[in-house]
C-alpha cells in the first residue's frame, strides 16, 4: 500500500525526520511527564508550551482494536480495498494511539491485543512514516 | 446587525453547575419542517435557503405568532452535509439572483447568514437578536434556549438546514490529492491511513464488542426499529421517498464501509430544513400549540487523549453528560419517558443511552436491551423519531419527535407503552454534542 506522500510542517517535523532516520519520537511535556500525539502546541494538563520535547519511544505497542476498510475517501489506497486499519497503543502509555494498516496480516484476521513492533515506511514522495507489524 | 457565533458560556458543559436557572421558563411552541430531498436538483425553490423559509414560515404559523412579534434568529449558518461548492464551478447565479443575496453569492445555496434570511423574510420585521450556533440544530436550541431564558429574544426562531450536493464527500480535494500536510497525516479524523468518516466510531464498537462479547449481528433490531419509526414520521425522507421497511436480512447482508460498520449504520445526507418557534413560558400560554418546556440543557466537551476517542473515553464522557443532563434538569433517569438520543452512526446510539442510564443500563447492557421490546408500543421505547437512520441526516428529527411526543401530536408514531411527559434528545458525537431535557409541564 502506498500512502499519499507527506508534507511536514512545524509542529509535526521532528516527528517525520525521525521516522527517516527509523525512530519513533513522540511529543512529551517534561514537566507534567505526559505523552501526546499528535503533537500539539501547548500541554493538554500544564497548558504550558515551555516544556514540549520529543522522547524516542521503544517502538513496541499492542493492538487496541481494529475495522476492516472496505470504501475508503483516500484515492491512492482504493486499489488496496479493503484493509485493515488498527489503533496501536504504544507499550509506554497505552493512551497514546497510532494508526497501522498492519502490513503481513491479512485483512479481518487481527489478533486484538497482540504485540506489534513499528517499522517505517516510504510513502508516495519518499517521507516515511510508522507502520506496525504483530511479533511472532 | 452583525451575527455572532454563540459564545461558550451559554452552553452547560460542566458539572456541578446546579438547576438550571431558566428550568422550565422556556417553551417551544412551533414547528415547521421543509420537505426533503436528496439532493439539490439545482432550482431556487429547492435551495436550502428556499427550504429554510419555508421552515420557518411553518413554525411561526404553528405556534400562531404574527411574524412582527419575532424578535430573536438563531441559526447554524454551516450548511453542508460534508460537501462545499466546488471551486472549478461557476456558481448559478440565476438560483442566487432569485432571492434577495448579501454579498457571498453561494449564501442561501452553500451556507445561511442571518443576513440572507432576514433580507427574504421581509415580514420579520423586528428581529433584534440574531446569534449563530455550530454544528447542528442540537446546538441551535441550546443557544436559543438560553438566549430566550436571558431575557435576549421573546419570540425566537432557531433554524438548521442542509444542503447535499452531488458526488461523495471527502473523495475529492484532500483525498484525492497526491501530498498532503503532516498535520492531516497525524491528526484526528481523517488521516493518511484512509479511514473513512463512520471508522472512529467503528473502532470504539469493535472495542465494545470485545469488552462486552457482543457482536454487530445485535444492532439488527435497532436498525428495523428505527427505520419502522422512521417511516412513521411523514416529515422525513425514508419516508417520503424510499418508504420501505428495513428488515434483519436487509441489514446484515448489507456491505461494509468499515467493519463492524456497514452501509446501514451509516445515515443517508439530505436536503431538509427545520425550524422551532421559542418563547417564554409565560407567553406561551398564549399560543396555538400546547407549550414543550425545556428543563434544562448540558453540553459534553470531551477531547481525545489520542488520535481517535477510545471506547474508555466515549463511556466516561456520556456518563459525565447523563448527570449533567439530570443534574440541572432536576430529575432523575427513573423520570425519562422516552428517548431520542442521536444516532447517526448507528454506533453512537447505545453510549449515548448506556451513558444515561436509560431504563436502568449500564455499560454494555444496551445490545441486550435491543433484543427486548424496545418498540413506540412497549414500556421502552428506543428512538421514538427512529432518528436519522430512519429519517435521514438532519439530526433534528430527535427533537422534533421529543415535541410532539409531548404535545400529542405524533400521529402514528405516538407512544402509546408509555405517557410521554418527559423526554430528552440531542447530540451528536458522544465527546462532543448538545443535549436537551423537554417536558409536558414546567416543574
Amino acid at each position: 500500500m502506498v500512502k499519499q506522500g507527506v508534507v511536514p510542517d512545524d509542529l509535526n517535523r521532528p516527528f517525520f525526520e525521525a521516522a527517516n532516520d527509523g525512530r519513533l519520537v513522540v511529543q512529551i511535556c517534561t514537566a507534567c511527564d505526559r505523552l501526546h500525539f499528535p503533537p500539539r502546541v501547548a500541554c493538554d494538563r500544564c497548558g504550558s508550551s515551555d516544556f514540549l520535547e520529543w522522547k524516542q519511544m521503544s517502538g513496541k505497542g499492542k493492538i487496541y482494536n481494529y475495522g476492516v476498510v472496505y470504501d475508503c475517501p483516500v484515492a491512492t489506497l482504493k486499489e488496496d480495498l479493503p484493509f485493515n486499519l488498527a489503533a496501536i497503543m504504544l507499550d509506554e502509555d497505552p493512551g497514546i494511539l497510532m494508526y497501522s494498516h498492519l502490513p503481513g496480516t491479512p485483512a479481518d484476521e487481527v489478533p486484538v491485543g497482540a504485540a506489534v513492533q513499528v517499522i517505517f515506511e516510504a510513502t508516495a514522495n519518499g517521507q516515511k512514516v510508522p507502520e506496525w507489524q504483530v511479533i511472532g | 446587525m452583525t451575527t455572532q457565533m454563540a459564545p461558550e458560556s451559554m452552553y452547560r458543559s460542566t458539572e456541578g453547575l446546579g438547576i438550571w436557572e431558566h428550568r422550565g421558563k422556556v417553551a417551544s411552541v412551533g414547528i415547521g419542517h421543509s420537505p426533503t430531498a436528496r439532493r439539490w436538483d439545482g432550482k431556487p425553490e429547492t435551495s436550502v435557503g428556499a427550504l429554510s423559509i419555508l421552515a420557518l414560515r411553518k413554525a411561526i404559523a404553528d405556534a400562531g405568532v404574527n411574524p412582527e412579534e419575532v424578535d430573536g434568529l438563531v441559526l447554524v449558518p454551516v450548511t453542508t452535509t460534508g460537501a462545499y461548492w466546488p471551486a472549478d464551478q461557476p456558481v448559478p447565479m440565476d438560483a442566487v439572483n432569485a432571492f434577495n443575496p448579501t454579498d457571498d453569492p453561494l449564501d442561501g445555496i452553500g451556507q445561511l447568514s442571518a443576513e440572507w434570511i432576514i433580507k427574504n423574510m421581509p415580514e420579520l420585521t423586528n428581529v433584534k437578536f440574531t446569534m449563530y450556533a455550530p454544528g447542528c440544530m442540537s446546538a441551535a436550541i441550546v443557544v436559543a434556549a438560553q438566549a430566550v431564558g436571558d431575557g435576549l429574544a421573546s419570540n425566537c426562531l432557531v433554524l438548521k438546514g442542509w444542503h447535499n450536493l452531488e458526488g461523495r464527500y471527502n473523495h475529492g480535494g484532500i483525498s484525492a490529492s497526491d501530498e498532503v500536510p503532516g498535520s492531516f497525516a497525524i491528526n484526528p479524523g481523517r488521516t493518511l491511513w484512509g479511514a473513512p468518516g463512520c471508522f472512529g466510531t467503528a473502532l470504539q464498537f469493535a472495542q465494545y464488542c470485545t469488552k462486552y462479547g457482543k457482536n454487530h449481528d445485535m444492532m439488527a433490531p435497532f436498525m428495523q426499529n428505527s427505520r419502522r419509526n422512521g417511516l412513521l414520521f411523514p416529515e422525513g425522507y425514508w419516508a417520503q421517498h424510499r418508504p420501505e421497511q428495513l428488515t434483519p436480512e436487509d441489514y446484515l447482508s448489507s456491505r461494509w464501509i468499515a467493519k463492524p460498520a456497514n452501509l446501514f449504520d451509516n445515515d443517508i445526507p439530505i436536503m431538509v430544513a427545520a425550524a422551532y418557534l421559542f418563547t417564554t413560558a409565560d407567553r406561551a400560554q398564549d399560543m396555538a400549540q400546547k407549550p414543550v418546556y425545556i428543563l434544562n440543557h448540558a453540553s459534553s466537551r470531551g477531547t481525545a487523549r489520542s488520535i481517535t476517542p477510545t471506547l474508555e473515553e466515549v463511556e466516561a464522557e456520556t456518563a459525565a453528560t447523563g448527570r449533567k443532563i439530570y443534574e440541572g434538569a432536576g430529575i432523575t433517569a427513573e423520570d425519562l419517558s422516552f428517548e431520542n438520543m442521536y444516532d447517526g452512526f448507528a454506533q453512537f446510539h447505545q453510549f449515548h443511552i448506556e451513558g444515561l442510564r436509560y431504563r436502568g443500563m449500564q455499560p454494555g447492557d444496551a445490545l441486550d436491551f435491543y433484543q427486548t421490546d424496545i418498540s413506540i408500543e412497549g414500556p421502552n421505547p428506543i428512538l421514538a423519531s427512529g432518528g436519522n437512520i430512519g429519517g435521514g441526516r438532519s439530526r433534528f428529527w430527535m427533537h422534533t419527535d421529543c415535541m410532539q411526543q409531548i404535545q400529542g401530536r405524533a400521529g402514528a408514531r405516538a407512544l402509546t407503552g408509555v405517557k410521554p411527559e418527559i423526554a430528552v434528545s440531542g447530540g451528536p458525537m458522544p465527546m462532543g454534542g448538545n443535549f436537551t431535557v423537554w417536558s409536558a409541564t414546567p416543574d
